[in-house]
């Protein structure tokens, strides 16, 4: 039977990240221009005048942190966008009649969601190569950093998806949530510019931890120590993946 | 052992609406079994709660002996579902939807795509197999979801109407595949508003009506309930006679048409031996309404009124 949920899993992984190959346009292009963007204007236009931050050039400084913003971004949407749609045209009770466990399921979405977020993760990485040579700090705090990272915005994602009841509802929480606070998590400065009462608040925002745990794998440098940032991470992985499976075994939004 | 087994299901929704009050079924292994019942009366909700869509409130559910509450991975390997609904992702080919259902069963990627080619093929659906399903006739959208529910090859199949907006010729040949995988030992479940296909296809049947089962017999005991039926005859009259009959009740609809009313007992034989007296040939012979048909108002009506079920 244990072969059986890991067949399941399988099957499940490969039908997602089939579905995001499917339409490559919408999924993998985006983010690749996006970022060009972004390493054009602030790295090398507005970078330039900048000058260094944090013993680094601009656009040396904001690398890890756009990285970053691309594969919460991705994880994010890719689960709530297929979640919810499998939900919306029923497909989702493909998986409901037959036997795969609440886990397997979740497991299922979620790898599919970092599978995205990781391929993502390494076409920015190499659109970032052609405007500045990266160096590698602690591979293993990367990948870490990387993965958890994903599997936590996966599972978001997939919680914003039980409980979404149409299209608008899956865009609200990248739009009004995501977005601020990764803007203000520390992607594009330090936090040591902040006065001392917003370096307070900014810390209650999880995504400087994922930013600042990224940026120390590959700099060195970091507003936060690692082992905290990793621990955040954690926390929030245990949390969202506890409700997200609390969710899914009772039936929310998809039994009747 | 029973396929299925039921017993005091009920289902109350949150909205507050009691879908079932309380059923109590059997379906024996092998059976092809037909749930019937109008509009809104419990069909799909009872298919939701066997195949755990929809959870139950209260009551029983035994799947080839296994509960849905104590053994449901188990429960649930031993069913197929067709539902009434398309769904299945228009975006993925038949082949993909097919193969990552067996998955979801624990079938090993390359059984899966040997099942695919045999269950395709039989359903008429192997030329289509690398197709986006969106791109199916409604037809093999229905036979689609029949082979996909046949992947994991289930001791029963459950279809809610499987032939509703199919025509004729597609719904016959359904029928033919249906009989067949029956006769191979697959147990079939059927729900369907067309009364014929449950007449002509099951063994036994069950009528539900607000949720509540008011018949539960083999489809022979219930038919053998309608003492009368109406058939209408055509008749050559080219020696310009006018058919009448002696002892029952009868219609002329035109010159070339007669309805007539037939007790059981008194059979048809003294109607043609009548007109074959006065000259006139039967063309051909017909019943006025479906036979399940007539029983079915009858039964529902009588539920209703609160009185005797057996019409």
């Amino acid at each position: 039977m244990a072969n059986h949920k890991l067949v399941a899993l399988r099957t499940i992984w490969i039908k997602e990240i089939t579905r995001f190959m499917r339409i490559w346009v919408q999924t993998l292009v985006p983010p690749a221009i996006t970022m060009t963007l972004y390493f054009v204007i602030f790295g090398s236009l507005i970078g330039n005048r900048i000058g260094q931050m944090g013993g680094f050039s601009y656009m040396e400084f904001i690398v890890p942190g756009l990285i970053m913003m691309s594969v919460i971004t991705n994880a994010y949407s890719n689960v709530s966008s297929s979640f919810f749609s499998a939900k919306f045209q029923n497909n989702i009770e493909e998986m409901l009649v037959a036997p795969v466990p609440t886990w397997v399921i979740i497991g299922g979405f979620v790898g599919g969601g970092v599978a995205r977020a990781l391929l993502i993760g390494i076409i920015v990485t190499c659109v970032s190569l052609l405007f500045v040579d990266l160096q590698i700090h602690h591979f293993a705090a990367i990948v870490i950093t990387l993965i958890l990272t994903a599997t936590l915005f996966a599972a978001a994602g997939l919680v914003n998806a039980v409980f979404a009841k149409t299209f608008d509802d899956i865009s609200m929480v990248p739009t009004f949530v995501l977005t601020p606070l990764t803007y203000l998590g520390g992607v594009f400065y330090s936090l040591s510019l902040l006065p001392d009462f917003w370096q307070v608040v900014s810390k209650a925002n999880p995504i400087v931890y994922m930013v600042n745990g990224f940026r120390y794998g590959f700099l060195g440098v970091s507003d936060v120590s690692f082992s905290t940032s990793i621990g955040v991470l954690i926390a929030f992985n245990v949390i969202l993946f506890a409700i997200a499976y609390r969710l899914l075994d009772k039936g929310v939004g998809i039994r009747h | 052992m029973y396929a299925l087994e039921i017993d005091g299901l009920k289902k109350t929704y949150k909205s507050g609406v009691q879908a079932l009050k309380g059923i109590n079924l059997t379906v024996e292994q092998g059976d092809f079994f037909a749930l019937l019942g109008p509009n809104g009366a419990g069909k799909s909700t009872t298919i939701g709660v066997i195949s755990s869509l929809v959870n139950k409130s209260e009551g029983k559910v035994l799947v080839s002996g296994h509960s849905i509450d104590d053994d449901l991975i188990a429960a649930k390997s031993c069913i197929g579902l067709v539902p009434q609904e398309f769904n299945f992702n228009q975006f993925e080919t038949l082949q993909q939807i097919v193969v990552n259902q067996a998955g979801y069963y624990g079938v090993p990627r390359h059984i899966a795509k040997e099942r695919a080619e045999k269950y395709l093929k039989q359903l008429e659906l192997w030329d289509k197999r690398n197709s986006p399903a969106r791109s199916l006739s409604g037809g093999m959208k229905r036979r689609l979801m029949i082979a996909r529910a046949l992947m994991h090859e289930p001791k029963i199949l459950i279809l809610d109407e499987p032939t509703a907006g199919v025509d004729i010729e597609i719904r016959r040949s359904m029928w033919t595949f249906l009989k067949k995988i029956n006769e191979q030992g697959i147990t079939i479940i059927l729900t369907t508003h067309y009364l014929e296909e449950a007449e002509m296809l099951c063994r036994n049947i069950a009528i539900i009506d607000k949720g509540t089962i008011v018949e539960n017999t083999s489809m022979k005991a219930l038919l053998s309930k309608l003492n009368m039926e109406t058939f209408v005859l055509d008749l050559d009259v080219s020696n310009g006679r006018t058919a009448r009959l002696e002892g029952f009740e009868h219609r002329l609809l035109d010159n070339h048409t007669l309805e007539v009313d037939v007790a059981k007992e008194a059979g048809l034989n003294p109607v043609f031996n009548q007109l074959t007296e006065q000259g006139i040939q039967v063309l051909s012979m017909r019943n006025k309404t479906n036979r399940l048909e007539e029983l079915f108002v009858r039964l529902l009506e009588s539920g209703r009124d609160g009185g005797n079920a057996n019409g």
